[in-house]
């Protein structure tokens, strides 16, 4: 039996190649994903700190009008989502590193879970904020 | 065969012929290095960092629901204990930052080799411990100073 060099590609079917999927059933989206988000998180907490030289040591009045202020809750609001998105993808990782057999499932579904509820948690109190921000207003 | 767990370390190559499969060494067996550290930081930091972030959001919707849980919450981030649990989020933060674009860096092709992982291992410690430093006390003074004013004025008030 001779050894043909293109031994490994047979292996593999043709359409499998197409795809470029490998065994996880899924391509380098996570790994895009992660990365995207990583590099919008700069920007976004880097204007985070900057507020919290200007909120540090503020009383509940001055933090309610500044979440409520339009541009600042629209960061907020896109600094949480991207936070939470990006920890879900590094905790799921972590989890399919570390957690194996049936606890796996169950954890990575926890995962999904506990970071959209945390983040939905604080998309709902800047929408208050600036309803509350609204209602002093008028 | 010396050691019994080598029997289900049995497999056969594509002629059919058995070998012994090769066995990873385990984390014990390598010698030190800071990169490994610097490795597993970088997903230590990340969960703490979220832990952190969630803190965040609590404190946020303690400021939505109303000046009683706001009061309430500045109970947590006003005291010493508090404090350095927001110093250690603030740490986590950047260290996953100086981790997270070392990787963007090295995703892009760039600064992987072994010397230079080895030379830019030690300037991420620097560049955290740093940036760390500067960013806390500037956070605790400018809290500690509103606080402090407000307290004036309360008195004189």
């Amino acid at each position: 039996m001779n050894a043909s060099p293109s031994h490994i590609e047979v292996m593999r079917s043709q359409l499998g190649r197409a795809r470029g999927l490998g065994a996880g059933g899924s391509g380098v989206g996570h790994w895009w994903a992660e990365r995207v988000s990583a590099a919008t998180l700069l920007p976004l907490s880097t204007w985070f700190i900057v507020q919290m030289f200007r909120l540090g040591g503020a009383d509940h009045a001055e933090v309610v009008k500044w979440g409520g202020k339009p541009v600042n809750a629209t960061m907020l609001a896109a600094l949480i989502i991207t936070t939470f998105y990006h920890a879900q993808m590094g905790l799921q990782v972590i989890v399919d590193d570390y957690v194996h057999g049936k606890a796996h499932l169950p954890a990575r579904i926890l995962v999904k879970i506990g970071t959209s509820l945390i983040g939905l948690l604080g998309v709902f109190a800047i929408i208050k904020l600036v309803a509350a921000g609204n209602s002093q207003k008028s | 065969m010396q050691d019994i767990r080598k029997a289900l370390y049995v497999g056969s190559r594509s002629d059919g012929r058995l070998i012994q499969r090769p066995m990873s060494p385990h984390l014990q067996i390598y010698r030190y290095r800071l990169s490994m550290v610097l490795s597993i930081s970088n997903r230590i930091t990340g969960v703490v960092a979220t832990g952190g972030a969630a803190l965040g959001v609590l404190w946020l919707s303690a400021a939505a629901k109303g000046p009683k849980s706001f009061e309430t919450a500045r109970k947590v981030t006003g005291n010493p204990l508090g404090q350095l649990v927001l110093i250690g989020w603030l740490a986590s933060v950047v260290y996953h930052t100086v981790g997270g674009i070392r990787h963007l860096i090295w995703d892009s092709g760039h600064r992987y080799d072994k010397t230079e992982i080895n030379k830019d291992g030690p300037v991420a410690v620097g560049v955290t411990a740093g940036v760390s430093t500067v960013l806390a006390a500037g956070l605790l003074c400018v809290a500690g100073g509103r606080a402090r004013a407000r307290a004036k004025a309360r008195k004189a008030g």
